[in-house]
C-alpha cells in the first residue's frame, strides 16, 4: 500500500480577487457595488464631459481664465479650504468637549451638530445673513468697530464652517473615543507638559481621522450653493461663487460655458481630494491603523 | 528612594465605600513591594496616588524626606508601568522609549544623539535589541511591556510603579517576565512597587508584600510572613488553599462541636477568648487515614488526580462541612467510605467582634 502523498491542489479560490469569508457574496455584490456606482456617479460625470467635450480642449482653457470665471473659481476654493482649515481647529475642540466631558445638555449640544446636515441650505443661508448683516445681531455689534461678513467673502467663510462642522465633529468623534487615557498619562508620567500630551500623544492618533473630516467638509463647501449666496452678496471678482456663476450661465442659456465651469470644478476638486488621499495614505503608514 | 504613604483617604464620586479607608505603607529604597488583593480592593488607587495620577482625599505621599503630595505627576519622576502597554502607537519602539527625555525643556534635554543612545542601551537591557525602528503594533505583548518598562526606566524615575504589568499576557509569558522582572530589579535596584492580583506571582517576585481589601491593608509582610502566618481570615481564605471551617474556641482549644481537636499549642490564646469563628486548614496540614489523638471518622465525597498527589474532598461530622485534603496514594479511598482525619495545623480567627478583631490559634 502506498503512502498518501500531498497533493497540490488547484482551486478557483486560490484567485488573488476572492478571499475566503465567513460572508459568502463576493461576486454578487462587486457586480452591485459597479451598477450602483456606475449609475449614481459615473453616467452623470460621463454626460457632464460628454456635453463639455464639443468646447475642446482650448475652448475649456479660454473659458478658464477668463476673469470672472477665474476669480469664482478662486473664491470657491480657496474659501472652501479655509473653512474646512478652521473647522479642523474648532470640529476638534467640539468632539473633544462632546465626548471627554459629561455636562447637563451634553447629548442635546451633540445632537445639535447634525443640525446644519438637516436644515435646508437656504434657511440656514437666510438665518446667517439676518444674523450677520449690518442690522443683525452679530453684524450690529461689530459694525462701530468696520468690520463686515456678510455680503463679503467672510460671510462665504461663515456660511462654509456651518455647513462643514458635522463633518469633522462626526469623524473625529469616534476615534476621540476610542482614545486610551492611559496613554495620556504615560506621556504625563514620563514629564510631558500637556501641550506636549496634545501635540505629541493626542493629535497624531487623530490626524488620519482630520484628513478624512477636513476632505470631506471641503468637498462639500466647494459644491455649496444655498446657504453662501445669501450671505455672499453675490458682487462678480468678489464674493461670487463658481457654482452660482454656473447657474448664471446657464440662466443665459450659455450652456457650454456652464459646463466648462463645471468640467474646472471637477478636475481641480478631484486633484485636491486625490492629494489629500494620498496624504492619508502616508499618514496611515506613519501612525498605524490608529 | 524610600516610599511613604500616610494615612491615604481617597473616595469616588458615586461610589459607597471609600476605596481606601486611611492607608499607611512604608518601602524602603531599593525594596520590592508588591499590592496584592481582590479587584475592588484599592490597590490600583494606591498605585496611582503614589504616582500622582489621583489625588488623596486626605494623607500625604513621602518621596524620602520630601513631601510629594502636592506635586504633579509631571514633576514626581515616577516610571509608571500600564496593564494595557499604553505605548505609543505612531512612535518606533526607540522613540517610544525616548520619549520622556525628548519632552524635557532645552536646558535638561539630551542632544538627539544622546536620546538615541541611551534609549539603545534601555533596549538592550530589556533584551530588545534590534527591534528600535518597529512601531508597537508589531510586537507581541511580551515584548510591548518590556518596551513600556524601559520607557518608563529612560527618565531615571525615583520609583518604579507598576500596575498589573503582566495581566495582560498568557500564562507562559507571565512566568517568564517574572523572573526576568526579579532579575532586572536585582541589577538595576529600583524602588519598585508593583500591583497584582495573582498570589503566585505577589509571593515569588515581592521582598514584602500588602494585602489590600476593601481600602485598608490586611497585612504586609514578607511572602514567607504572609504564608505562614495570616493575620486575618481574609488573608488566610486569600493567599493559598485552605478550608474553613465553622469551629468553636474554649478555654484555648478549638471544638468541632463536642469534639476537642487535638491542634498544636503554640501561640496559645488567652482563655478569655471564647466564642464562635472558623478554623482555616491547608489541604497539606491534614493527615488522612491515620488514627490518633482528636481525629475525626469524616466521609469521602470524592477523589481527583491532581499533580503529584491526589485530592479528596471530604464531609465532617457535626455540620457535613466539606474540606480538601491531600491524600497520599498509599490510602485507599472510596467515595462513601469513611476515614480517620487529624488536623496538623490550622488557625482559628474568632467572628469579627464589635471592634473589628480578629483573634487567632495556630498550630
Amino acid at each position: 500500500m502506498t503512502p498518501p502523498t500531498e497533493r497540490p491542489t488547484v482551486s478557483l479560490s486560490a484567485l488573488p480577487l476572492k478571499r475566503s469569508s465567513i460572508l459568502p457574496g463576493f461576486g454578487l455584490s462587486l457586480g452591485y457595488t459597479l451598477v450602483y456606482l456606475s449609475i449614481i456617479v459615473l453616467l452623470p460625470l460621463a454626460a457632464l464631459v460628454l456635453k463639455a467635450s464639443g468646447l475642446g480642449l482650448s475652448g475649456l482653457w479660454s473659458i478658464g481664465v477668463q476673469p470672472r470665471v477665474f476669480a469664482a473659481l478662486k473664491t470657491s476654493f480657496t474659501l472652501a479650504l479655509a473653512a474646512a482649515a478652521i473647522n479642523v481647529v474648532f470640529g476638534v475642540i467640539v468632539a473633544w468637549v462632546l465626548t471627554r466631558y459629561d455636562f447637563p445638555g451634553r447629548r442635546l449640544l451633540d445632537a445639535a451638530v447634525d443640525l446644519p446636515f438637516a436644515l435646508p441650505t437656504a434657511v440656514a443661508g437666510i438665518a446667517l445673513a439676518a444674523i450677520y448683516a449690518p442690522n443683525g445681531w452679530i453684524g450690529a455689534l461689530i459694525a462701530p468697530l468696520g468690520w463686515k461678513i456678510a455680503f463679503t467673502p467672510l460671510g462665504i467663510v461663515v456660511a462654509l464652517i456651518f455647513i462643514g462642522l458635522p463633518f469633522i465633529v462626526r469623524t473625529v468623534q469616534p476615534v476621540i473615543v476610542d482614545l486610551e487615557q492611559d496613554v495620556e498619562e504615560a506621556s504625563a508620567s514620563l514629564g510631558a507638559t500637556r501641550l506636549q500630551t496634545l501635540s505629541r500623544v493626542i493629535l497624531p492618533a487623530l490626524t488620519p481621522a482630520l484628513l478624512t473630516g477636513f476632505a470631506l467638509a471641503f468637498a462639500r463647501g466647494v459644491g455649496e450653493y444655498g446657504s453662501v449666496i445669501f450671505i455672499a452678496g453675490n458682487l462678480p471678482f468678489i464674493s461670487e461663487i463658481a457654482p452660482l456663476l454656473i447657474v448664471v450661465k446657464l440662466e443665459e442659456f450659455n450652456y457650454e460655458g456652464a459646463t466648462a465651469i463645471a468640467i474646472w470644478m471637477l478636475a481641480i476638486s478631484f486633484f485636491i481630494l486625490f492629494a489629500i488621499n494620498l496624504i492619508q495614505a502616508w499618514s496611515r503608514r506613519r501612525f498605524g491603523n490608529v | 528612594m524610600q516610599i511613604r504613604a500616610q494615612d491615604i483617604v481617597k473616595s469616588f464620586p458615586g461610589a459607597r465605600r471609600a476605596a481606601l479607608e486611611g492607608v499607611s505603607l512604608n518601602v524602603g529604597s531599593g525594596e520590592l513591594v508588591a499590592l496584592l488583593g481582590p479587584s475592588g480592593g484599592g490597590k490600583t488607587t494606591l498605585l496611582r496616588i503614589i504616582a500622582g495620577l489621583d489625588l488623596p482625599d486626605s494623607g500625604k505621599v513621602f518621596f524620602g524626606d520630601e513631601d510629594a503630595s502636592e506635586k504633579s505627576v509631571q514633576d514626581r519622576r515616577v516610571g509608571f508601568v500600564f496593564q494595557n502597554y499604553a505605548l505609543f502607537k505612531h512612535l518606533t519602539v526607540e522613540d517610544n522609549v525616548g520619549f520622556g527625555l525628548d519632552v524635557r525643556n532645552r536646558a535638561q534635554r539630551p542632544p538627539k544623539a544622546e536620546i538615541r543612545r541611551r534609549a539603545h542601551e534601555l533596549l538592550d537591557l530589556v533584551q530588545l535589541s534590534g527591534l528600535e525602528k518597529r512601531r508597537p503594533s508589531q510586537l507581541s505583548g511580551g515584548q510591548r511591556q518590556r518596551v513600556a518598562l524601559a520607557r518608563a526606566l529612560a527618565v531615571e524615575p525615583r520609583v518604579l510603579l507598576l500596575d498589573e504589568p503582566f495581566g495582560a499576557l498568557d500564562a507562559k509569558v507571565r512566568r517568564e517576565l517574572r523572573s526576568w522582572l526579579r532579575e532586572l530589579h536585582t541589577r538595576t535596584g529600583h524602588t519598585t512597587i508593583f500591583v497584582t492580583h495573582d498570589q503566585d506571582e505577589a509571593l515569588e517576585l515581592a521582598d514584602r508584600v500588602a494585602v489590600l481589601n476593601g481600602g485598608h491593608i490586611e497585612q504586609i509582610g514578607t511572602p514567607d510572613e504572609i504564608y505562614d502566618h495570616p493575620a486575618t481570615a481574609f488573608v488566610h481564605e486569600f493567599i493559598g488553599e485552605s478550608s474553613a471551617i465553622s469551629a468553636q474556641l474554649r478555654e484555648g482549644e478549638v471544638f468541632l462541636g463536642d469534639h476537642r481537636l487535638d491542634l498544636p499549642k503554640a501561640n496559645r490564646l488567652a482563655t478569655s477568648n471564647n466564642g464562635e469563628g472558623r478554623l482555616f486548614v491547608r489541604p497539606q496540614d491534614i493527615l488522612i487515614g491515620e488514627e490518633g489523638p482528636g481525629a475525626l471518622q469524616a466521609e469521602v465525597l470524592s477523589v481527583r488526580r491532581s499533580g503529584p498527589t491526589r485530592r479528596a474532598e471530604i464531609a465532617l461530622p457535626y455540620d457535613r462541612s466539606s474540606v480538601e485534603v491531600d491524600a497520599p496514594a498509599s490510602v485507599a479511598l472510596q467515595p462513601g467510605a469513611f476515614v480517620p482525619v487529624r488536623f496538623l495545623r490550622g488557625a482559628f480567627f474568632l467572628k469579627a467582634d464589635a471592634a473589628g478583631a480578629a483573634v487567632h490559634a495556630r498550630g
